[in-house]
């Protein structure tokens, strides 16, 4: 080891001037795009249990075949094109925000075990030294059970990282994230 | 499938999540420890974002409206490493910051000091093969917040990095040398580890300094190394 990585900071109160206001990405699918579409719709609520107003919210995900578009993503999958798995957006004075997407696939996950579909989080803002990093899965799917990011979550704080669909809308969906205290989200240390 | 993750930080190098000088942080900090999450073939993947729409001005942010903005011009360049020294070559620098007067422009900073019709404040480019990037901007004013009483920010630009993978993303603050306000603040003091704290201020720089133009600043920036062999499970 002959440097040490540089410190984070926090990305403060004005973060949309640098990387919101002209480098927004809300819809990650283009017409192209294969796989189940899908709006996942993200609020963020502070220990007082209060809408964080000022962070963004960056994701990373597989394509639909569970493939990352990235060179170190050596799975035999089909790659789509279209799809460059990356998105951010700020919240709004509700704390939330909405992705257009498409439903990952599952990704080898170490040895021989799979991942179930799930999307990486990050928060940015204000009161974070460092960002925030979080995985959204999805509530009911058969593969949550031998997932094994899943299995290092204690039981009862696994239902913190399931987004939950709308029964009234198909392809809707919504997860919460509540940075402190009652009801806190699991965030991972990566 | 293993994969060859990323290491992690030395102790004292990055802050704690929670930090109560920092205020805002006992709000927004988790109280419960995260969970280690070993690298996955979801953490050493990354974005790659932005390559194809970085404007001719974006590394200028002196040119970017019809007048110059007010202030003392500086240069600030440097290069990207990993912790073994390997250039990230081609990867996204994204900066922000407050204008010589120390305001944003940005609807939430509400703060008596003048805009400049001249100067928005935003910036990005692209590492080149050998990890270098190069901004042309003012230097910011320091600026006042409410974190306690007669507290002033010192004058820093904020730095967005993404490196290689998801694991490597990078947000931080350069701050400039001689700063009397760099010890006394909440945000860069919640780095436990001094030396790591000081590179965080740029090294003024005559090798870069253009005559009758501009002051030249340094600042390298370090983002995680990879570990050696594949993580077992």
């Amino acid at each position: 080891l002959k440097l040490n990585a540089t410190s984070s900071q926090t990305a403060g109160p004005y973060v949309h001037l640098g990387l919101t206001e002209e480098r927004s990405v809300a819809c990650l699918a283009g017409e192209m795009t294969k796989g189940e579409r899908l709006r996942l719709r993200c609020s963020i609520f502070d220990g007082d249990g209060v809408p964080a107003p000022d962070a963004i919210i960056e994701i990373w995900q597989a394509n639909s075949f569970g493939k990352y578009a990235h060179p170190d993503d050596t799975q035999e999958k089909p790659a789509d094109p279209s799809f460059s798995g990356f998105g951010r957006l700020p919240v709004g004075e509700d704390g939330t925000c909405t992705f257009e997407t498409v439903k990952p696939g599952s990704v080898a996950g170490p040895g021989t075990s799979v991942q179930a579909p799930h999307l990486n989080v990050a928060i940015l803002s204000r009161g974070l030294l460092k960002r925030l990093a979080t995985r959204v899965y999805f509530a009911g799917e058969p593969g949550n059970g031998t997932d094994p990011v899943l299995a290092l979550v204690p039981v009862q704080r696994r239902e913190t990282l399931m987004a939950h669909s709308d029964p009234s809308r198909s392809g809707d969906w919504y997860f919460e994230i509540r940075l402190r205290g009652e009801g806190e989200t699991v965030f991972f240390d990566i | 499938m293993n994969v060859r993750g990323y290491r992690r930080p030395e102790a004292g190098t990055q802050p704690d999540y929670l930090y109560p000088p920092y205020r805002a942080t006992t709000l927004r900090a988790p109280s419960q420890p995260l969970i280690l999450l070993p690298h996955t073939l979801s953490e050493i993947t990354g974005p790659v974002y932005g390559h194809q729409e970085i404007r001719e001005t974006d590394n200028d942010l002196t040119r970017q409206h019809a007048g110059e903005p007010q202030g003392e011009r500086i240069v600030v360049s440097g290069r990207v490493l990993d912790e073994d020294a390997r250039p990230i070559a081609n990867t996204l620098i994204e900066v922000w910051q407050a204008n010589a007067a120390g305001r944003y422009m940005h609807h939430n900073d509400n703060h008596p000091a003048p805009l400049d019709p001249n100067f928005t404040g935003a910036g990005r480019t692209l590492t080149d093969a050998e990890g270098r990037y190069r901004f042309v901007t003012i230097k910011p004013g320091a600026y006042p917040w409410r974190n306690h009483d007669n507290a002033w920010r010192p004058a820093h630009i904020h730095f967005s990095l993404f490196g290689n993978a998801y694991a490597t993303r990078l947000v931080t603050q350069m701050y400039f040398p001689g700063d009397p306000l760099f010890p006394i603040d909440p945000v860069s003091q919640s780095i436990p580890d001094a030396k790591a704290r000081e590179r965080l201020i740029a090294i003024f720089d005559l090798a870069t300094t253009q005559p009758e133009w501009a002051l030249g600043f340094r600042f390298d920036i370090v983002l995680r190394g990879r570990e050696s062999t594949p993580f077992e499970t």
